[in-house]
């Protein structure tokens, strides 16, 4: 049997090694969740969740079991399987992006030199990019599937939008490569611990894009167009209950995740600590602080996500529309124009 | 059998069975979902041939954006089963005699190529379909077509805006 010619510890470890990204990731949203509503409440200037728990920290908990325990209602007129398929869905295309992320360099454990990444693939950045366009499907699904006019309609706002910042994140994207010459996500942090700088530098109108694009794709405000609740009654999960609304709820935010995740890698320097020489201490403590450092990155940029969507108001539809195709795309062009003629000068 | 025996041939009955339920399927909606999952079989033929950036541009383009757009107007349009029109028989019947022939035609023309004859195909090897070789290979040799082609892009783009302009 050569089919058992395989390097067996190699899967195991990539397999342990899933399984802790992928609860990690859960765990993190789940608390993020709980970060949203203090957010909230410190802004509006009010206590926030404080009763489950010390400082209300076990509300996260009370909330999934809710939804855990509720009643699952799967409407009449909905298609059945395609109701089902649609959340999940959802929480796949958001959690596959976490394959290609580097959490920090390696560690040798028990004899073995383990990367911290699932997948040193070549082509890491169009992989986020496919699995971005991926995101669309699980909402669009869901919403026809429902069987309801507002779903629908909101589904096809949820898909427009995301078809039309796809374009302008791809184009900021482009600039980015421009200057690594790198498609794959380790070489890009690699590139970025050995130079002086971070991209962040060289690309600051690309990493700006981005970062709006990133908001859209999200759904979050002020782009949460496919969720306005005093248009469309509450979005394309409005047929949806228990658990399965708990998939689309909880899909965001493991977005959010991942698109931090994202930006802190490609214009943050991942897991670079500044001013940190790691040949100071063992290289297995330096990983791990580069992992505690990509994590803080990681909730800061989910802090600023959050500080915008309490702070500004919500798009209306064509100022979107506007914004995406008028402004960010020929922004991104001239940003694109703008490296390559530097990147011409250099030569 | 080798492990990259097994992944190509269930990859293989993963599109083919995929293929066969986009025609079967009645609901327009269905055939999309399964059009889908053949372009994934086919973007992991693609990596089965080493060929990682073609496997992921099919996916980001065909199964990402051409099939959302398809989505997007069957959904618009509403097309339900029941109020679908019926074709009548004597087109199903020449409908089904010409696809035969071309796929007569086809399984025909493969069997008589003396250039496949005794060829196997590489796996694994190869660097054709990787970014680096192909934006080579674009930008050298295959210039002019390429820079045509991206021409022909641009004329449907301008086309497209001055219909939406109407």
């Amino acid at each position: 049997m050569t089919i058992l010619a395989l390097d067996w510890g190699f899967i195991i470890e990539k397999l342990i090694m899933i399984a802790i990204v992928v609860f990690a990731s859960l765990g993190i949203a789940l608390y993020t969740t709980f970060g949203e509503r203090k957010v909230a409440a410190i802004l509006q200037d009010r206590p926030g969740p404080s009763r489950a728990g010390p400082f209300g920290l076990l509300q996260p908990l009370a909330d999934g079991l809710k939804l855990i325990m509720k009643e699952e209602i799967i409407p009449n007129a909905a298609s059945k399987w395609l109701f089902i398929l649609g959340p999940g869905l959802a929480m796949t295309a958001s959690l596959m992006t976490c394959a290609v992320i580097p959490w920090g360099s390696a560690i040798d454990i028990f004899g073995r030199h383990v990367e911290l990444q699932i997948a040193d693939v070549n082509i890491g950045i169009l992989y986020v990019f496919a699995v971005v366009s991926m995101g669309v499907y699980g909402i669009m699904i869901g919403g026809w599937a429902s069987n309801n006019k507002f779903s629908l309609m909101s589904a096809l706002r949820a898909a427009s939008q995301a078809i039309s910042y796809e374009l302008a994140m791809g184009l900021a994207l482009i600039a980015l490569l421009m200057t690594t010459g790198s498609l794959s996500l380790k070489t890009i942090v690699e590139q970025q611990i050995q130079g002086h700088w971070w991209n962040i530098v060289y690309q600051p109108l690309g990493f700006l894009i981005f970062f709006i694009t990133a908001m859209a794709e999200c759904n979050r405000t002020p782009f949460d167009l496919p969720e306005a609740e005093n248009e469309l009654n509450f979005g394309y999960h409005q047929e949806y209950s228990s658990m399965k609304l708990g998939f689309y709820l909880f899909a965001e935010y493991i977005n959010m995740i991942m698109s931090s995740a994202i930006m802190a890698t490609m214009y943050f320097g991942g897991y670079d600590l500044p001013f940190f020489n790691e040949a100071s201490v063992a290289p297995n403590i330096a990983a791990l602080i580069g992992v505690g450092t990509l994590l803080i990155k990681i909730v800061l940029f989910i802090f600023l996500f959050m500080w915008i969507r309490w702070t500004i108001p919500r798009f209306r539809y064509d100022q979107l529309m506007g914004l995406g195709w008028k402004t960010l795309i020929p922004l991104a062009l001239f940003n694109m124009l703008l490296t390559g003629a530097v990147i011409l000068a250099k030569l | 059998m080798s492990t990259l025996e097994i992944i190509f041939y269930a990859l293989s009955a993963f599109a083919i069975v995929s293929a066969i339920m986009v025609l079967v399927s009645k609901n327009p909606i269905h055939s999309v979902l399964w059009l889908i999952l053949v372009f994934f079989a086919i973007s992991g033929h693609y990596v089965l041939l080493n060929a990682q950036f073609l496997a992921i541009v099919n996916i980001i383009v065909y199964a990402g954006a051409i099939m959302v757009l398809f989505l997007f107007v069957i959904m618009l349009m509403n097309v339900k089963v029941d109020n679908e029109p019926q074709k009548k028989m004597i087109v199903k019947f020449i409908g089904a005699l010409s696809g035969g022939s071309l796929l007569l035609l086809l399984v025909a023309l493969v069997k008589q190529t003396t250039q496949l004859e005794g060829k196997q195909v590489l796996m694994k090897e190869g660097a054709i379909g990787l970014i680096h070789p192909l934006g080579q290979a674009l930008f050298t040799d295959y210039v002019l077509p390429f820079e045509i082609s991206s021409v022909l892009f641009l004329s449907a783009m301008v086309g497209a805006v001055i219909i939406g302009k109407k």
